[in-house]
């Protein structure tokens, strides 16, 4: 088979595997779970097999067109690079280890069949976002990601919680796909081609119009599906879906279509420093704020959330300095490590019966309970942090090698004030990093108090997965060297300036916090023990799904991150209030205008239309007190009515005559 | 007045010709008992009335030389439909004499519409025909030899069609009037 | 003579019937003022073939028509009076309310818009 073909089975597969999944999920359910993997690893080797043959150097450019399309064609086309293939691989491995997670951790989930399709549906969509060489067709798999997380965050949509936050991260995503919609179509205007090859030969051209426009136009879409600031607000509440979606959103799939979608058209944004800058300052105020935000979660999901939406600042940081290389780097390494956390947590809260950090700060030797998630948990941790030789050192390592060389102007493609920003936010960052990564580890696997309930040993579908992800987060930054084909040919390796700085803080920040758990766990007395889950001995989604209710304590004397964050930390557990603020913003004047319409339309409307029925009614009623029944009145009538006409008629001819 | 005026200019309003007087006298006689025939509070009494208003129409046929249709006129009117219709009150057990309901609470109404009708009737019919003359003189139109030649020569389809039509209505009175089966 | 003499008392005639068939609450008085009706236009027939000289004497044939579909309406409406007499134990024409509307169970116009029963129409089906 020819390349071409392979890359077309790719994103195929596991929408035929959907498909399948959904037609056949109620009658045999014998077939839901191998339809749910095998696709999908299919997928995963295929997408590994483009990968060599593509081998970073040649662009992959096929299209046909189905039928013609007006003034802009569409086509169906494939595009691929040296990043596409590369994310491509990515996301079939990450999906397979999601799917493969989920055979064990929705063991007993009557919903699993359409789970499981909708995952591959999920999975089949973001590949036809990383393929697709055509922006219409990339818009359509940009927005079946979007309904597939909606469906999957409201897996549990008996709680309220994940009810609402379906609902919002559907809404906060759509938010920004109606601008990126409209920037589309401008880009496609003013390029004359919905081809990615067509749009950058524009650009390279200096053909585009409007690029700062389009570029904040497209960006407002990005930061939608990619959480950054100011529009990240639902993927912490997307955490109410199950574990390994949460794994699939943040890692591979939903927020990495953003960030992939600007890296293939960085020279668009790139033509406008404006859009540039922007992008720079968006990375930064993500940054750190979800750093900080982490540091002061309590639900160890939301703490991974925070730092999803931070890591994904580092890729909008590297993309704002026009390194798309280092953006699809950390992309990846990121995407591994993520998603290994995510897993992990699932375990670990499976096994602790709460989702709670403080409740797990209160039991001890969890550790020993969940050994697989432990030591995969542990090396992730080290990977987010960037402490070498994980994999994220070097990726962070390639962001702030980038930045830095932009801010000292030995790069052009963007301004040198944009380097500054994302380098400074990035340092920063990378303290608070290390702070909430150990703030996390401590606080779940070095607690103290009672013995961790023993539920038995996690599934094996469960605890392998693990291992096979903790190889790329382990490893991955090592071939740094070796993928450089992929990514355009420069070099990704890192620098010594940055790599002592961004270390360094990292460890500074990993002592402090250290030193205050140390001081506070040995002033604090052992505290009671928080509830946990009423059924811990079911599968582990319906253990999470109980979790979601769970109280969390708002005070805890023995939490390093209050201390650390002092004043800062009630702003921060709430995400600086930015909810409130939307719920201000928008949600109260949407309400309010709803409000009206409803008003409008029972108040005025509807009282025409009352009236109407009404008046026709009374007509009806007057014309029923005619019908007497009584001959004699009909006769009277008609008569009646016939000498008027009559004497009408004569009167008529009369007065013609006489004229 | 302009009526009696322009007839004159022909010939003399209420000529002197006996006809014309006989005429008048025994049309309001018709009409006078007509007006009793639709008023009277005494069931019977109307039929009878009717009696006298069918027959002084009859006497209107013959003074305008239709003397077949003035027997006819006699026979079947007078002669079975008055009979009919005294059958008719007997059998619906109409009450002898007074009946202080007679009339419907319709009357006023009944009264308005017929009055506006003939005083647009008599209104437009004046002021159509006031010069139109009959002349009575000549051949007589309306003898019995005449009146069956025209009617078995020209008329002779609708003639067959009507008894036809009789039959119908005899079979429907009929079949309208017998009682059913179980009633008996 | 003057045509309008019998034209007038035609007419005078006619709407002496028209007052008996609005006004009498008999229904074989009613009836009977159909026949004046009847009457009416018989004469008027009748004056304008003598006035016209018509050859066929279409106005004195048709006066003899109208008489024998009188003599056939009387006996058919006398039937069905009878009919009605027996079914319903009178004869009066303002009492024969079947076709009426039923008796006004939502006065408001504004009231349930729930459908009534049907109007009794058992006599009807006998007849």
């Amino acid at each position: 088979m020819t390349t071409t073909t392979l890359a077309v089975l790719v994103p195929l597969l596991p929408f035929l595997g959907s498909a399948a999944g959904l037609l056949l999920g109620r009658t045999a359910p014998g077939f839901v779970r191998p339809l749910a993997v095998l696709p999908t690893l299919a997928a995963a080797v295929l997408a590994v097999l483009v990968a060599f043959r593509q081998g970073g150097d040649e662009v992959i450019d096929a299209a046909t067109q189905l039928t013609p399309t007006g003034s802009v064609p569409i086509d169906l086309s494939l595009y691929i690079d040296g990043f596409a293939a590369l994310v491509a691989v990515l996301v079939g491995v990450v999906a397979t280890c999601v799917q493969v997670y989920s055979t064990g951790y929705l063991r007993d989930d009557p919903r699993y069949p359409s789970y499981a399709a909708l995952v591959s549906l999920f999975t089949s969509a973001m590949l036809l976002v990383v393929y697709s060489g055509d922006l219409m067709v990339l818009l359509v798999g940009w927005e079946v990601m979007g309904i597939c997380s909606y469906f999957l965050v409201g897996h549990y949509w008996e709680t309220p919680e994940a009810r609402a936050a379906s609902l919002k991260a559907f809404l906060v995503t759509k938010l920004g796909d109606v601008p990126f919609l409209i920037g589309l179509f401008a880009l496609a205007t003013d390029a004359g081609t919905f081809q990615i090859t067509g749009v950058l030969g524009t650009v390279a051209s200096g053909g585009l119009d409007h690029p700062t426009l389009i570029a904040l136009l497209l960006l407002a879409g990005v930061a939608g599906k990619s959480a950054q600031f100011p529009l990240h607000t639902w993927l912490p509440d997307a955490m109410a879906g199950p574990t390994p979606v949460s794994a699939l959103i943040h890692a591979a799939t939903m927020v990495a279509a953003g960030i992939y979608f600007t890296a293939r058209l960085l020279p668009v944004f790139a033509a406008s420093a404006a859009a540039m800058t922007v992008l720079a300052v968006m990375a930064a105020i993500t940054m750190v704020g979800s750093a900080l935000a982490a540091l002061a979660q309590d639900d160890i999901k939301r703490v991974l959330a925070y730092s999803t939406i931070g890591q994904l600042g580092y890729m909008a940081g590297a993309l704002a300095v026009g390194d798309r290389g280092a953006a699809v780097f950390h992309l990846l390494s990121h995407a591994a490590f993520k998603a290994l956390l995510f897993l992990a947590a699932g375990a670990v809260i499976h096994a602790a019966g709460t989702n709670s950090l403080t409740a797990m700060s209160r039991m001890s030797g969890l550790a020993k309970r969940v050994p697989d998630a432990y030591w995969t948990m542990t090396v992730a941790l080290l990977a987010l942090a960037a402490i070498p030789p994980f994999a994220g050192f070097f990726s962070k390592e390639a962001v702030l090698v980038a930045a830095e060389h932009t801010a000292l102007g030995e790069r052009d493609v963007a301004p040198a004030g944009a380097g500054w920003t994302v380098l400074v936010a990035g340092l920063l960052t990378a303290l608070l990093t290390a702070a909430y990564a150990l703030r996390l580890w401590l606080r779940t696997f070095r607690g103290r108090g009672a013995e961790a309930p023993d539920h038995g040993r996690q599934p094996i579908a469960m605890t392998s997965v693990l291992w096979v992800l903790a190889i790329p987060s382990l490893g991955f930054g090592l071939t740094a060297g070796y993928v450089d084909d992929w990514f355009d040919g420069h070099a990704l390796t890192p620098t010594l300036t940055t790599a002592v700085l961004g270390t360094g803080l990292a460890a500074a920040g990993a002592a402090v916090t250290y030193a205050v758990w140390r001081t506070l766990a040995a002033r604090a007395p052992v505290a009671v023990p928080l509830p946990h889950v009423a059924h811990p001995d079911a599968d582990a989604g319906s253990v999470e799904a109980e979790a979601l209710h769970l109280p969390h304590p708002a005070e805890d004397p023995a939490d390093p991150g209050r201390a650390l964050l002092g004043p800062l930390h009630g702003p921060a557990a709430d995400g600086f209030h930015l909810d409130a603020v939307y719920r201000a913003a928008f949600v109260r004047p949407v309400l309010a205008a709803a409000s009206l319409v409803r008003f409008l339309d029972r108040e005025v409307v509807d009282t025409y239309v009352r009236a109407a029925g009404d008046s026709a009614k009374g007509l009806g009623w007057l014309v029923r007190r005619a019908q007497t029944g009584n001959v004699q009145t009909y006769l009277s009538a008609l008569l009646a009515g016939s000498v008027v006409l009559a004497i009408a008629a004569v009167a008529l001819a009369n007065a013609v005559a006489g004229a | 007045m302009t009526l009696a005026a322009t007839a004159q200019q022909t010939q003399g309003f209420l000529s002197t010709s006996g006809v014309e007087i006989t005429f008048v006298l025994v049309g309001l006689v018709t009409l006078g008992a007509a007006l009793v025939t639709v008023t009277t509070r005494q069931l019977v009494h109307a039929a009878l009335w009717l009696v006298v208003a069918l027959g002084g129409l009859a006497v209107e046929y013959l003074l305008l030389t239709a003397e077949f249709i003035a027997w006819v006129q006699v026979l079947i009117y007078v002669g079975s439909v008055v009979v009919l219709l005294l059958f008719g009150l007997m059998l619906t057990k109409a009450p002898i004499g007074r009946s202080p309901d007679a009339d419907s609470g319709n009357r006023p109404v009944a009264l308005a519409v017929a009055l506006t009708a003939a005083v647009a009737l008599v209104w437009v019919v004046v002021d159509a025909f006031r010069t139109t003359w009959i002349d009575l003189d000549g051949a007589v139109q309306g003898s019995t030899e005449v009146t069956g030649a025209v009617l078995f020569r020209h008329w002779v389809l609708p003639f067959e069609a009507l008894s036809v039509l009789l039959l119908a209505a005899l079979v429907g009175a009929i079949v309208l009037s017998r009682k059913k089966e179980q009633e008996r | 003579m003057h045509l309008a003499y019998p034209a007038v008392l035609a007419a005078l005639l006619f709407c002496v019937g028209l007052y008996g068939v609005l006004a009498r609450r008999n229904a074989i008085l009613v009836l009977m003022s159909v026949e004046l009706m009847l009457n009416a236009v018989n004469l008027n027939l009748v004056a304008f073939d003598v006035w016209l000289r018509d050859t066929l004497h279409a106005g004195q044939a048709l006066t003899l028509f109208t008489i024998a579909i009188a003599a056939a309406e009387i006996g058919i409406g006398l039937a069905i009076v009878l009919m009605v007499h027996r079914n319903q134990g009178t004869s009066d024409v303002d009492r024969l309310r079947d076709t009426a509307e039923g008796p006004d169970t939502p006065e408001a116009p504004d009231a349930s818009d729930e459908r009534r029963e049907p109007t009794d129409e058992k006599t009807e089906a006998a007849a």
